[in-house]
């Protein structure tokens, strides 16, 4: 069945302009991402029901929710989806058992889990006769996730849910949505400014500029998309999903990827577990020479695509393959010359530093 | 106290009771469509729920027994329903008391709706909740202490009434007579005793009832 998410809202005011045409994949975690300003909330409330576009159309594979072509505007309430805004928003007279029920039981559907799976997965099964003001932010928030997930929802839209909560309450809650992702098939739309926790969550990307939709696509085909406008460069970088190989003895961790190996601090992670890692392309740098008496452990080999101008006075961003894998490099445009890159050329990527997603 | 004093204290306290009950009936959609609507109407209607706070009784009281005399239009209606005339019976005082009172009840209210903000409803919504839902489910429990506010201070005002009661009551023993008019009669019969009884009661009645509201309420000793 085709489960594609088709958004179209176009909306016209004296401040704000909100003009976009989206196709999102039906499963997986799209993020839309922007500065503030940028209309990735609008085009989220558009997308519940909350926001009423004039010239809107907004699909979940074959059900339609808007279609101002024909009149057709199904009010938030009658649309199976959830919610999770930036403040947990729970009801201040409920119980956390009772916040949660309150989709539950006016849902068409039964969302596929009982309400204790999903407060086990969530974390927050000891919570459940609390009241929300016993709670804490990040507490909270799982809350409403819940809450959301029991209503039974096609399509769970998040408002930024991490930018409320100081830096502890996001990783705490990070795991938990990544969790989710991994164990419920249900397309998220996940709004953030964030670049981390896009890079972390994300399997698809939506790059939103001044209430239009500048990128959309797979999330290493946009981040390593060269021509961006500048609001975008200084975040420019690739996320590579890697598998834990070993950790060795002097307390390094070597995790590999389709293009090679890179070592890391000592990680947790069992041998076998999945890992993102995001590389900035101000951290690659290029050299001709195989590698002899360098510091710098983690180098690659790769091939050049292509170069274009960045932002930065005198600065190109490289784009390369290593193996399957696309890789960013900020260098100065003086080496660029001086190193003759040209699209086909191999030589070696170093990667000065690595983030760790996890 | 005599039988007239116990009659006139029943009185009150049935006319006070009707008239609370009928203005959450009909003040709450009034309390929330001004708390909710973006309608240019709504500094007009405002104003006219808060016309007797600051208009005198007498005021209110004159135009009413106009509308509702032989020559007014709610009085022909009446007549021709068979109803008889409202000036003079127990319910007109209870419509006159139920104008006089509106602002008592819906304001607070209206407060209340206000301060829940839209996201709650919002919230609601997007856990399937209709408008109607979500108006029981969550704004009227959040709304609470403004019910209550409200209802306590349109009951204490209704008990408090005095010129309107004259107005559109008269003093009609065990039909108008509440009171603050056998408080009237009796002082001005020299009858202090019976006074006392009257008014002492009043104070200790209106004392209770504002200790009732801060202490159940505290919230409410900001905005009164």
């Amino acid at each position: 069945m085709n489960s594609e998410i088709r958004a179209r809202f176009r909306i016209d005011r004296q401040d704000f302009r909100l003009a976009v045409d989206l196709t999102l994949p039906g499963r997986g975690v799209s993020a839309l991402f922007g500065h503030s300003g940028s209309g990735k909330t609008t085009c989220l409330r558009a997308m519940a029901g909350l926001e009423r576009a004039a010239d809107g159309y907004f699909a979940i594979g074959d059900e339609v929710w808007q279609d101002e072509s024909r009149g057709l505007f199904m009010p938030p309430h009658r649309r199976s989806l959830g919610v999770v805004f930036q403040e947990a928003s729970l009801f201040p007279h409920l119980s956390v058992r009772r916040n949660m029920q309150y989709g539950q039981q006016r849902a068409a559907g039964s969302p596929g889990f009982a309400l204790s799976e999903i407060g086990e997965l969530l974390g927050i099964g000891h919570l459940l006769e609390r009241m929300p003001n016993q709670l804490s932010g990040g507490e909270r928030q799982r809350v409403a996730i819940a809450r959301a997930l029991l209503a039974a929802p096609k399509i769970l839209l998040m408002d930024e849910p991490l930018a409320a909560l100081d830096l502890k309450r996001k990783l705490e809650i990070l795991p938990y949505l990544e969790r989710l992702h991994r164990e419920l098939a249900l397309p998220v739309i996940y709004v953030s400014h964030a670049p981390d926790e896009v890079a972390r969550l994300a399997d698809h990307l939506v790059l939103l500029d001044q209430g239009r939709a500048v990128a959309s696509g797979p999330l290493n085909d946009v981040l390593t998309r060269i021509d961006l406008p500048p609001a975008f460069a200084d975040d420019a970088g690739v996320v590579i999903e890697t598998c834990v190989a070993e950790h060795e003895a002097d307390d390094l961790t070597r995790l590999e990827f389709s293009g090679g190996r890179i070592y890391v601090s000592r990680r947790v992670e069992a041998v076998g577990a999945p890992l993102r890692c995001r590389i900035h392309a101000r951290d690659v740098s290029l050299t001709l020479l195989p590698q002899v008496n360098s510091s710098i452990l983690n180098c690659v080999g790769a091939t050049v695509v292509d170069l274009a101008p960045t932002a930065v006075p005198g600065h190109v961003l490289v784009r390369l393959t290593v193996g399957a894998q696309p890789l960013l490099a900020g260098i100065t445009r003086r080496s660029a010359e001086r190193l003759a890159l040209r699209p086909g050329l191999t030589l070696r990527a170093q990667i000065k530093a690595v983030a760790l997603l996890g | 106290m005599e039988s007239a004093d116990l009659s006139a204290v029943w009185l009150t306290l049935k006319l006070a009771t009707t008239v609370t009950t009928l203005l959450l009936v009909f003040g709450t959609p009034i309390a929330w469509w001004l708390a909710r609507t973006r309608s240019p109407l709504k500094g007009i209607v405002g104003a006219v729920v808060a016309l007797p706070l600051v208009l005198p009784p007498t005021v209110l009281g004159f135009y009413l027994l106009v509308v509702m005399g032989p020559h007014g239009p709610i009085g022909r209606f009446t007549e021709a329903l068979g109803l008889g005339l409202l000036p003079f019976t127990f319910p007109g005082l209870v419509i006159a008391s139920v104008f006089y009172s509106l602002p008592f009840v819906v304001q607070p209210i209206q407060n209340a709706f206000e301060a829940i903000g839209d996201r709650p409803l919002e919230v609601a919504a997007t856990l399937r909740a209709s408008p109607w839902d979500a108006f029981w489910s969550v704004a009227v429990p959040l709304a609470r202490p403004g019910f209550l506010s409200g209802a306590i201070l349109g009951f204490a005002h209704t008990v408090g009434e005095f010129g309107i009661v004259l107005m559109i009551g008269g003093n009609i023993p065990d039909k108008t007579r509440v009171v603050s008019v056998l408080i009237y009669d009796h002082v001005e019969a020299l009858e202090y005793t019976q006074a006392h009884w009257l008014a002492g009661g009043m104070v200790a009645f209106s004392f209770l009832v504002l200790l009732g509201l801060y202490t159940f309420n505290p919230a409410r000793q900001k905005a009164l």
